[in-house]
Formats: structure tokens, sequence, C-alpha cells
């Protein structure tokens, strides 16, 4: 049967019969790996973490990354990553993180000298 | 603006046949966690539920950007003029990332991009219904960019309020794109609209076409169900079908009245006093009988994607290296 379309490019494919009926599935073999994208902005800022892409070697995935993630605004640097050899803490292990905004022995306004300079010169002038 | 289906604690036990196989403590956990506003992450526990609808969605968005990519793909070697073509080449460019940005979030729940190809291919699942109508015109092409993206943009900007982290991050990312989808849409739109009488009958003559398909765009009027709730509840389905499409009426109608241009409906109005739209019902029995295969381009939006993936097999195969195999993408 053939396909009666408006798109000149349609007509031009020569469909068979078989493009009626779904075709021999993908099987798990024919999956690229994924590779976790990093692209760096701005020369002087971090490469962040933007996504991944599916390549079969390094090289395709910085092609297709560029095609991905560098199409609009400004880009230096792209690198990527093979998914499976990136290693991660589990979500259990948030609790360790959770009492880290609390130390505030390590932050700079934890220390307020400027009040005690205050005081003792008062004091002085008494 | 969002929830308006509210849940109080006490019709919470309406849930319970949903939730029986699920563990108490990692639920309350859960909700507790969506109900802060923070964001599920892929590793983190979440209910067989959440993560099968989660997944359907994205995957039915991610099949509804390739399949999209369609009828305005056709279009490129005859746009008007290079500006046009360099403009819409960059916008199905676009489609097709959102397609991967997509398949990428999907992934992280545990199927595979392929073996969701796989199952559009053989035709079960589903796409954007609007995508099965034809492009006859350029002006067609010019309504799509304008009014069918204007559309995805009520829908995509809804569910980056969501609470799955990795559909989140992938619909930033396209609703910045579809800034630009929606401005030379509009662009391409009013060109037609201000220009000779010959344009103006021909934008006319789409927006005739393409009124119904667009208010399908967002589905039949919501039942509420227990399960519908639910995924309210659980920040899955962030607004109602109804609600889309009177937000949509609100912003675009007028856009379309101020070009002196006419929609083919004539109870199509705002009720001064409820500020809600009123229009006569679109033939849903058209919407359903569509979504089930039966449309003006359903057959062929397929084939023409298993000719792609049949033709292209050879480079897949022809690059595939077997030392490195595919593990689940975590973020
Ligand atoms: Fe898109
Ligand atoms: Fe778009």
């Amino acid at each position: 049967m053939k396909i009666i379309s408006l798109d000149p490019r349609v007509e031009r494919l020569e469909f068979r019969e078989e493009h009626w009926q779904p075709q021999r599935p993908l099987t798990a073999g024919e999956q690229w790996p994924t590779y976790e994208v990093f692209h760096m902005k701005k020369r002087g800022t971090q490469p962040v973490h933007v996504g991944i892409v599916h390549a079969p070697t390094p090289e395709m995935a910085l092609a297709f990354a560029k095609e991905q993630y560098a199409r609009r605004g400004t880009t230096v640097r792209l690198w990527v990553v093979p998914s499976d050899q990136v290693y991660a803490t589990s979500p259990e292990d948030e609790a360790i993180f959770a009492t880290t905004p609390e130390k505030i022995h390590r932050e700079p306004f934890a220390y307020k000298v400027k009040e005690k300079i205050e005081r003792y010169k008062k004091s002085q002038k008494k | 603006m969002y929830g308006t289906i509210h849940i109080s604690e006490e019709e919470y036990g309406q849930f319970a046949e949903l939730l029986k196989n699920e563990d108490p403590e990692k639920l309350a956990e859960f909700e507790d966690r969506i109900q802060r506003g923070e964001k599920i992450e892929p590793d983190d526990w979440m209910p067989q539920l959440y993560r099968r609808q989660v997944l359907r969605m994205i995957e039915q968005h991610a099949h509804s950007e390739i399949i999209g990519a369609l009828p305005e793909g056709t279009w490129i070697t005859r746009a008007p003029g290079f500006r046009r073509k360099m403009a819409l080449m960059a916008k199905v460019q676009d489609e097709i990332g959102h397609a991967q940005l997509l398949y990428s979030a999907a992934e992280t729940l545990g199927k595979t991009r392929e073996e969701m190809i796989n199952d559009l291919l053989a035709g079960k699942s589903k796409y954007s219904n609007v995508f099965n109508y034809p492009a006859k015109t350029w002006a067609d092409v010019a309504l799509i960019g304008f009014l069918v993206d204007a559309g995805a943009i009520i829908n995509q900007v809804t569910n980056a309020k969501g609470s799955y982290g990795p559909y989140v991050r992938a619909l930033e990312r396209i609703c910045y794109e579809e800034a630009f989808h929606l401005k030379q849409g509009h662009d391409a739109f009013v060109a037609l609209a201000t220009g000779t009488p010959a344009q103006r009958a021909m934008i006319q003559d789409a927006l005739n076409r393409w009124w119904q398909p667009l208010m399908h765009f967002f589905g039949p009027p919501d039942n509420i169900s227990t399960h519908t709730k639910l995924l309210t509840r659980w920040k899955v389905k962030m607004a109602t079908n109804d609600e889309m499409r009177q937000w949509y009426l609100d912003q675009y109608v007028p856009k379309i009245w101020e070009l002196g241009l006419t929609l083919p409906d004539p109870a199509l109005r705002k009720d001064p006093e409820t500020g809600k739209w009123e229009y006569s019902d679109p033939d849903w029995d058209e919407f359903f009988r569509v979504i089930n295969g039966d449309g003006p381009l359903n057959k062929e939006r397929l084939a023409v994607r298993r000719w792609a993936e049949e033709h292209g097999r050879w480079i897949r195969q022809a690059l595939q290296k077997p030392e490195r195999s595919y593990v689940t993408p975590f973020a």
C-alpha cells in the first residue's frame, strides 16, 4: 500500500508493507552507554553538570554534548564522564550532612569582634 | 494557581487501597518531603504508583517531542526565506533535543531509552494528539510555532512545579528554549495576519482547521478519581486539564482577536462576571478516535519513525562497542 502524503519527502520514502507494523524491537545490547556531561560557560567558572548523552565512544559523546548542551550562549569547554564511572553517596547518607548548616563556628559571621571592641572602648571611657 | 484538588487528612483513607503494598514508614517520609516542597531524586524511595505515573508522563512527553518535530521538519526546505528556514531548523533541532532530555529523565526511573522507543514504534505509547494532523500550508507551520508551542509552554511551566527532580531540571531547560519557539511562531503568524489579503486568508484558514485540535490539546475535562487526587497530592499532576485550557484561552485568544482574525466557535467568550471562558464543547469522540490511532496521520507518523529507525540501525550497530555497557543514569 502506497502512502499518499502531503509531504513530498514522505512521498519519496519507499514505505513497504512492514512499515505499517512494528519491526524487530531494539535489544538491550543495542543500547549505547551514557556519559555525564559537564559544561563550562566562561573561563574562570566551574564546569557544571548539565545532563547525559547516549554515545558509543567518548568522542561521539562530546559531539552529541555539543549538539545537546551548547546550542546557545557561551561555552568554553565540555567534559564527558562515563556514567558507570561516577560514584555517589546514597540517599541514606544524606543525614551525615544534616547538621552542617548548624556548624556556624566555621562561618565568619559567628565572630562578632567589632561588638567586643566597642564594649571595651566604652568601658575604657568610664 | 495550583493544586485546586484539596485532600484533607480525614479524606486520606480513600487512598488505602492504592497504597496497601507500600511501607507506611517510608511512605510517610516520602509524603513529608513532598509537603515540604522538596524534590524527589531517582535513588530515593518512592511508591510504585508514583514511579509508574511519572515515568509514563515523561515518556509520553518525550514521544510528543520527536513526533512533534515531523510536521515542522518537513517544512524547513519550503519555509519562505533564509531567516525563517534558519529559525525553523533551530526549532526542530530543539524539539529533538527536548526528546533526548526527557528520555534521560525518564530513564532514571528504570526504563531504557531504547525500550521507550520500542514501545513508541510498536504503537503501544501515546503522544500528543495534535501531531496527528497535517501541516498543509506555511500558515499551518506559523500557527503550530505560535499556538501549539503556546499550549506546550502552559503544560510545561505547570509540570515544572512538580515533584520529580530530573523532570523539573529537564523542563527548566526546555521552557527556556520554548520561549524562542513561541516568539518565532508569533512573528511568522503576525507576518501573515498583517500581510496581503491572500496571506490573511491563509492564516484564517489554518485557524479554522486547527481550532478543534487546539481545544483538544489539554485533553477532556478530568474526572477527579481517587487516582487523580493522589497524583495531585504527590505533585505529579499539577493542574486539571480544564484549568490549563482556561489559562491558554486567557492568554492567547486576545492575541488572535487583536489581529482581526476569527475563531470558528460562536460561543467562545469570556464571561465578565466569572472571568472564565465559555466555549462549545469540542468533539471529544473525535479526540478519542484519534488518540486510539485513527487520526488523519497516525499511520504516517509512525511509519516515518519506523523507516528512520530501520535505516539508521546499521549506524547504531557499526558504532556499538561491546566493552562498555549501559547503566541507568542517575540524575
Ligand atoms: Fe519542545
Ligand atoms: Fe517547542
